[in-house]
């Protein structure tokens, strides 16, 4: 393989501390009837300043718990999470979170929603206002920032999302399958924002997705993390180097996508997972 | 509305269908009071007409404005007063477990003591007096308020916390900013709760504590028990007094607030 490598040593990189890292990362949840399940187990993985990377993998595979701990809402049963080589003690702006559903405030307009993220991390006042404009301009809502989060379709509410976690300029943007529940079209909208989204911030945000959709994997990330059936473990690492922006008809991400289907396809079918 | 007012405009079609249900409930009522007015010879069951020229008499005397504005002034001090220690005790039980466990069984206690309990001790207290009548309308009404915010915010997605904590709220400023406007809409049925207690529990103060002098629409009442038609007049305005409030304060808050988060079913 030439341009897609199947490996999970990461390649040299410049010296230097890595974005986000885990160390034998595993999690436990405790389930409505009190029983506690592994939902990953072992996970340790690096991620540098400005890269993009997705985890892959079939759904209950504990990649939504891995997230919630680098978003600093979920403790690890064991292992460490680190940003910037420190230990991850809690949430903060610095890492923003985009969650399968949106997230809006309802008793604020879009504007409002978007200023409030402002507010919290003390941007004030004109200043305040100009960024949530342009935040929403560059999503292409700037003619509803006025409304209600209940008026907006639901593409445009994961936009409006979108525009609040990157008005605050966070350092890492953690998606937790963003537009999971999205139609295949405003899905494909959303890619594109993020995608140019990340070429704008030109490697001072890094963002980690978690997908079970292995097109929109390979579409925006530089590294893909493929997980095994839970509880989840690292498979495998596939380094995509496709020039961006990226488009889903190009022929090298069509052959990437179906070496991790088959990979994805194996692994569900094997014995015992 | 049945396709019989097809013809009919919109918001004519609206004030149909909200305004005349209740206003055919009144008419019954009136029609059977009436009609038991009639068939009784008794002096202590007035026909409605008697009764609406009593309300006429004591508007024109002025003695019954008089004591609805007291009356209304003494409420809405103890019902703000209520609602702030309401809301206060129920924002810090929802911050603090133990002190939840710990004050909770006490406040629902008061919630279940009848009000009118309290009227002795009260005048034990604060002797035959004002303050007699708003602590008991206070003690009437705060509980109310108190438990529905401690219910409302836990029942705050947890999603919305979380959106605010990854935003960087912490401590206070995620309950100022983000939980307690997220539970706002279950205040509200606290607010309007802690309006019902209130308005009763005033009235059995005054009706009660009768202080040489005093005016408002329970010492009207407790002055009347000779004359029936102004008794049942000034009843009449007391009920009127607590529904208008309810419908056009409080039901058209919640409407909007409601509204805003597109809650309502036609939004």
């Amino acid at each position: 393989m030439s341009d897609a490598t199947a490996t999970l040593t990461p390649p040299s990189r410049e010296a230097g501390i890595p974005k986000l890292s885990v160390e034998g990362l595993t999690v436990e949840r405790t389930l409505a009837n009190g029983e506690r399940i592994v939902a990953a187990r072992d996970v340790s993985f690096d991620i540098d300043a400005g890269e993009f990377v997705c985890l892959l993998g079939p759904s209950g595979c504990g990649k939504t718990s891995i997230l919630n701990v680098l978003a600093g809402l979920d403790r690890p049963s064991a292992g460490r999470a680190l940003l910037d080589g420190s230990p991850i003690e809690g949430p903060g702006p610095d890492r923003a979170v985009l969650f399968q559903d949106p997230a809006l405030f309802p008793w604020l307009s879009v504007r409002a929603n978007v200023e409030l993220a402002l507010e919290l991390i003390a941007v004030g006042g004109v200043d305040r206002r100009d960024r949530a404009q342009t935040a929403l301009a560059s999503v292409g809502l700037a003619d509803v920032a006025d409304a209600q989060p209940h008026e907006l379709s639901a593409g445009m509410r994961q936009r409006a999302a979108l525009a609040r976690a990157l008005a605050c300029e966070p350092a890492v943007v953690l998606g937790d399958e963003p537009f999971g529940v999205l139609d295949a079209q405003t899905r494909e909208l959303l890619q594109n924002e993020v995608q140019r989204a990340w070429m704008g911030s030109s490697g001072r945000t890094t963002f980690l997705f978690i997908t079970h959709n292995v097109r929109e994997a390979v579409l925006l990330a530089d590294r893909v993390f493929v997980m095994s059936a839970r509880p989840g473990r690292l498979l495998e690492e596939f380094r995509i180097h496709a020039p961006r922006p990226r488009d889903l008809d190009d022929v090298l991400i069509g052959r990437v996508v179906s070496e991790i289907h088959a990979l994805l396809l194996r692994e569900l079918e094997r014995p015992g997972a | 509305m049945p396709c019989s007012c097809g013809s009919w405009s919109g918001p004519v079609r609206r004030v149909a269908h909200e305004v005349l249900p209740p206003l055919a409930g009144i008419a019954g009522v009136i029609v059977v009071w009436a009609l038991v007015a009639a068939v009784t010879t008794t002096a202590s069951i007035p026909t409605p007409l008697a009764v609406w020229d009593a309300l006429i008499d004591g508007l024109r005397a002025g003695t019954i404005q008089e004591a609805a504005l007291k009356t209304l002034i003494r409420l809405a001090f103890s019902f703000v007063v209520a609602v702030v220690i309401g809301a206060g005790l129920g924002v810090a039980l929802a911050l603090n477990e133990f002190l939840r466990r710990a004050v909770r069984p006490i406040i629902v206690a008061l919630q279940i003591t009848p009000f009118v309990a309290w009227v002795p001790l009260a005048i034990v207290w604060f002797g035959i007096s004002e303050r007699a009548v708003v602590f008991v309308t206070i003690v009437g009404a705060f509980p109310a308020m108190a438990l529905a915010t401690l219910q409302a915010i836990r029942q705050v997605p947890p999603l919305y916390e979380r959106a605010g904590r990854t935003l960087g709220a912490r401590g206070w400023t995620l309950y100022r900013r983000i939980v307690v406007p997220a539970a706002l809409p279950g205040m509200m049925a606290g607010l309007q709760q802690a309006w019902g207690f209130a308005w009763k529990a005033l009235m059995a103060g005054e009706l009660i504590v009768v202080t040489a002098g005093a005016t408002g629409l329970g010492h009207l009442l407790a002055g009347q028990e000779h004359d029936v038609t102004a008794l049942l007049a000034t009843l009449g305005v007391i009920v009127a007094l607590g529904v208008a409030v309810d419908y056009l304060v409080f039901g058209q808050l919640d409407r909007r607030i409601r509204a805003r988060r597109g809650l309502l079913p036609d939004a």
